[in-house]
């Protein structure tokens, strides 16, 4: 016998358990960034399988970066003078710089594929949006995770580059949060834009090779902008990298000025915050049709 | 066996099939899903009552899936109404899908986890507690037989245990309506019947249910009524039994004649006693209410067919007869 039994039939007439009390708080339900925690719950277990992989990007790579470009080529730079770096060592001039080019990195590693996997190979957002849980609630719950990425990834960096004596001045402690906004410029409107891709994963490559190695190797990373063609360099300008380049740079160095440092974060905050406009709307458009 | 579900929604229904309910779970009256100039519901009128197993039948294209979309607040309809637990699904969705379970069409589980994970998580999407999720997985599980699976990944799982493993992970939050879109679509038979025996077993404990399906067999089992759909119509709505007394016979006779003898025997059975003839490629089929009476006056007319069946009318028979027969349902 099923427990069925064992509560008893309703007397008839009595009131069958109805919607709920319009204002009371609604089983299942909470506010925005308790609801799009739950997806970020979502995101940690898989991580937990995954994060072993992680290790080579987040700990190898800078250590790859910096002891080939910044010691090696550094020492071959830095003998034909540095009047063009500002003065300091190629190391030094370099190591910021990638630091926001390798945030740039995490944050598209994080975005692209494992959205369009949730969305299109294994359906789980799909799955999830079937729960209390919102499309919206998913963006952001996956911003939440590529944040997480991001400030491990960037903190680690942060560490090597101080281990191979790259930082000038105290202040590369607020290139910390610079990083993870740079990344954030690239998450979210990546995000919004991967979400969108129904029949196959071409763009994702167009987006790699014409868009993400153009601007690692062209916003001021690897050498100053300076010494590209002038007509290009408003190219430059108008992407998120080369403000976050800019920004972590000054703040390592020690040249750091208030009104560009908030320049740069206007610009950045502005990227970011449209991608999250545009994520909330293409998330919906997808998983609610 | 216990409940999987949570007593108090074991309860029996508290109104006579039947009769109105004022309490309906799902009302939909003119309810109308577009795509574009695609219209893949066309005005449909149901209501779901407490404690009841109601089915969508029709083929494939029918609308069937589009309107369970509607139902699970993952779609917004085009027109019409929609009342799903007293609320509307527009403004009200995360309220009304806390209080849904969903066993999609396809497996939408999360391969690279395990079974247990796969529940967990799916748990803290309806900001259940750790140790809810973790008494209600040991029961679950028990339930879908997948105990032993716990901590194997879902990757190597067969089909019939991933959905097994949906049919759970839909029960996490214990819903008050079980939303199945084609449980068992692409299923081998052995797994299609241990599905049927848990979704049967549900709603012996209350549950109440709503599935779509093109498996006749399955409507049969499990649904108290059902819907017909074509073409994003209601072609027809009963219980099976109501159905079938509706749009076909008490018996069904099959005929089965030599190739050379086949048009002449069927135009000649045109005018045997049967409520109702069919004449396919190599059978005719005669709706009758005896049915060897008929085959008896059948052999009258000097008919001698190289085989013959007579069979209870099935909800096959109403189906094919209200959406027809065409090649794409095969």
């Amino acid at each position: 016998m099923t427990a069925a039994g064992a509560a008893g039939r309703p007397v008839p007439g009595a009131t069958v358990p109805g919607p709920a009390v319009p204002g009371a708080a609604v089983p299942g339900v909470a506010g925005p960034w308790a609801m799009a925690s739950r997806a970020f719950y979502a995101w940690l277990v898989n991580y937990r399988r995954t994060w072993r992989g992680s290790i080579y990007s987040t700990v190898l790579s800078p250590v790859l970066y910096l002891g080939a470009m910044g010691l090696g080529l550094g020492t071959l730079v830095d003998k034909h003078g540095t009047a063009g770096l500002g003065g300091v060592s190629y190391l030094a001039f370099l190591a910021p710089g990638l630091l926001a080019a390798s945030a740039m990195q995490t944050a598209v590693g994080e975005s692209m594929y494992p959205v369009y996997t949730a969305v299109k190979w294994q359906h789980t957002y799909q799955a999830a949006a079937a729960t209390p849980v919102r499309p919206g609630d998913l963006f952001r719950g996956h911003l939440m995770f590529t944040t997480m990425r991001l400030t491990m990834a960037s903190t680690v960096f942060l560490a090597i580059m101080a281990a191979f004596g790259a930082v000038r001045s105290g202040w590369v402690l607020a290139a910390l949060p610079v990083a993870v906004l740079t990344g954030l410029a690239f998450a979210a409107p990546l995000d919004a834009f991967a979400v969108t891709q129904e029949k196959n994963d071409q763009a994702f490559n167009v987006i790699f090779r014409f868009g993400m190695i153009p601007l690692f190797l062209f916003s001021g990373t690897f050498f100053p902008i300076t010494q590209l063609p002038a007509w290009i360099r408003p190219v430059a300008y108008i992407t998120p990298l080369w403000h976050g380049v800019a920004l972590c740079r000054s703040l390592s160095l020690g040249t750091a000025d208030v009104v560009g440092a908030l320049g740069h974060i206007a610009y950045l905050v502005a990227v970011a915050a449209l991608g999250l406009y545009a994520g909330q709307r293409t998330y919906r458009r997808r998983l609610h049709v | 066996m216990t409940a999987v579900i949570r007593s108090e929604l074991s309860e029996p229904p508290g109104s006579v099939a039947g009769v109105p309910d004022p309490d309906a779970l799902i009302k939909a009256s003119g309810l109308t899903k577009r795509f574009g100039d695609f219209t893949a519901v066309d005005g449909i009128d149901f209501e779901l009552r407490r404690g009841e197993a109601f089915g969508f039948l029709g083929p494939n294209g029918a609308g069937k899936s589009s309107t369970m979309r509607m139902i699970g607040c993952v779609s917004p309809p085009t027109g019409g109404e929609l009342t799903i637990l007293g609320m509307d699904p527009v403004t009200q969705g995360p309220a009304i899908r806390a209080r849904l379970g969903v066993v999609p069409q396809e497996d939408t589980l999360d391969a690279e986890l395990t079974v247990r994970e796969n529940l967990l998580i799916y748990g803290r999407y309806f900001g259940l507690p750790r140790p809810v999720i973790a008494e209600r997985t040991a029961r679950l599980l028990d339930f879908v037989q997948l105990s032993e699976r716990a901590d194997d990944h879902v990757e190597p799982l067969s089909g019939g245990m991933k959905r097994r493993l949906t049919i759970a992970r839909s029960l996490i939050n214990e819903p008050e309506i079980l939303i199945l879109d084609e449980p068992t679509t692409g299923l081998d038979p052995q797994a299609r019947h241990v599905v049927w025996d848990r979704l049967f077993r549900l709603k012996q404990q209350g549950v109440t249910l709503i599935l779509t399906t093109h498996y006749m067999d399955e409507a049969e089992q499990l649904c108290d009524r059902l819907v017909v759909m074509d073409g994003g119509r209601i072609a027809a709505e009963g219980s099976p039994r109501e159905l079938i007394e509706t749009y076909s016979s008490r018996e069904v006779l099959e005929l089965r004649f030599a190739v050379a003898e086949h048009d002449l025997a069927a135009a000649k059975l045109a005018h045997a006693p049967a409520e109702r003839i069919e004449v396919l490629a190599d059978r005719v089929l005669l709706y009758v209410e005896d049915g060897d009476a008929v085959l008896d006056e059948v052999r009258g007319l000097g008919l001698e067919p190289l085989t013959s069946l007579v069979r209870r009318s099935t909800l096959e028979d109403v189906f094919l007869r209200l959406t027809g027969r065409r090649l794409e349902d095969g």
